[in-house]
């Protein structure tokens, strides 16, 4: 327990995704929503850094893949956000409430 | 390539480790249960930030650098710019949880099962994540990590994600229409 591995940081990323998984299930604010989904997506982040630090170690200083990819997400996560943000905002503005319960327009 | 001995060291102690994933960890709980939207927001600031010392020790400055400045400077002001403008102090007073919590929470522990099983059962595949970082001797320069990620960038020999570079921009700007779209009040 004390010589950190791969494999902490690969557990630390697990929980950090099963707790945004809980956060999407259960929570009816969307904002909350959307934040539990950032929660996944940066477990997603500290897997593929760890790993990339674990290939590193067998393929040369040079492999930094799993950065590059890292970095990548961050961006699609900003865009995500965004775009999100806006149909949060264009429902609020119809609807008044914040609630996921309550968008059920499609509902039959 | 020796799949026995992974020589990179780690930068800090497992007191750090452990500190700063205890952090992370603490802060998600706190986002996914608190009231008050604003409150979430900043424990989520606060596992970013956590999360941009991990990334240290895994000697990825640079990841951690583009972390802090734009998913804790950017994302997080985004959302907090958000909370703002809508009005979400009737829904601090209503019921926090929908009403399949219970569901939810049976499917995040199967989830997390799955994990236990793959993690316990499944260093056959990687026999040397479960060895630690224990090679003192060996020094990685870290003026490389910046250098090293543009050239897998932008480099004209070794670049192999240029492609998806120009790819992401185009995202971006496409992200950038549709937020301005939909926040429009007559479009």
């Amino acid at each position: 327990m004390l010589d950190i591995s791969t494999l902490h940081y690969l557990v630390v990323g697990a929980a950090l995704f099963l707790l945004g998984v809980i956060g999407v299930l259960t929570r009816r604010n969307v904002v909350i929503v959307l934040m539990s989904i950032e929660l996944i997506l940066n477990a997603v982040n500290l897997n593929l850094v760890a790993l990339s630090r674990y290939w590193q170690g067998m393929h040369g200083p040079g492999s930094l893949h799993g950065q590059v990819f890292a970095i990548f997400v961050i961006t699609d996560a900003a865009a995500e956000a965004a775009v999100g943000l806006g149909i949060l905002i264009a429902f609020f503005r119809n609807k008044e409430t914040v609630n996921v319960d309550e968008v059920n327009l499609l509902k039959w | 390539m020796n799949p026995i001995a992974p020589p990179n060291p780690p930068v800090a102690t497992p007191f750090f480790f452990y500190l700063l994933s205890g952090t992370m960890i603490l802060g998600g709980i706190l986002v996914i249960t608190r009231k008050n939207a604003v409150h979430s927001a900043l424990a989520l600031i606060t596992t970013l930030l956590a999360q941009a010392g991990l990334y240290l020790m895994l000697y990825a400055p640079f990841v951690a650098g583009v972390q802090i400045i734009l998913y804790a400077g950017g994302i997080m002001v985004l959302f907090l710019f958000v909370i703002m403008l809508i009005n979400i102090e009737r829904n601090m007073k209503e019921r926090q949880f929908n009403k399949q919590w219970l569901v939810g929470i049976v499917a995040a522990a199967a989830l997390g099962g799955l994990f236990i099983a793959v993690y316990t059962k499944g260093t056959t595949l990687f026999s040397s994540a479960r060895f630690a970082y224990r090679d003192p001797a060996s020094l990685y320069a870290e003026s490389g990590n910046t250098q090293g990620v543009a050239a897998l960038l932008f480099d004209q020999h070794t670049g192999m994600y240029m492609f998806a570079f120009e790819i992401a921009s185009l995202l971006l700007l496409v992200a950038i229409i549709g937020a301005v779209v939909m926040a429009k009040k007559r479009i």
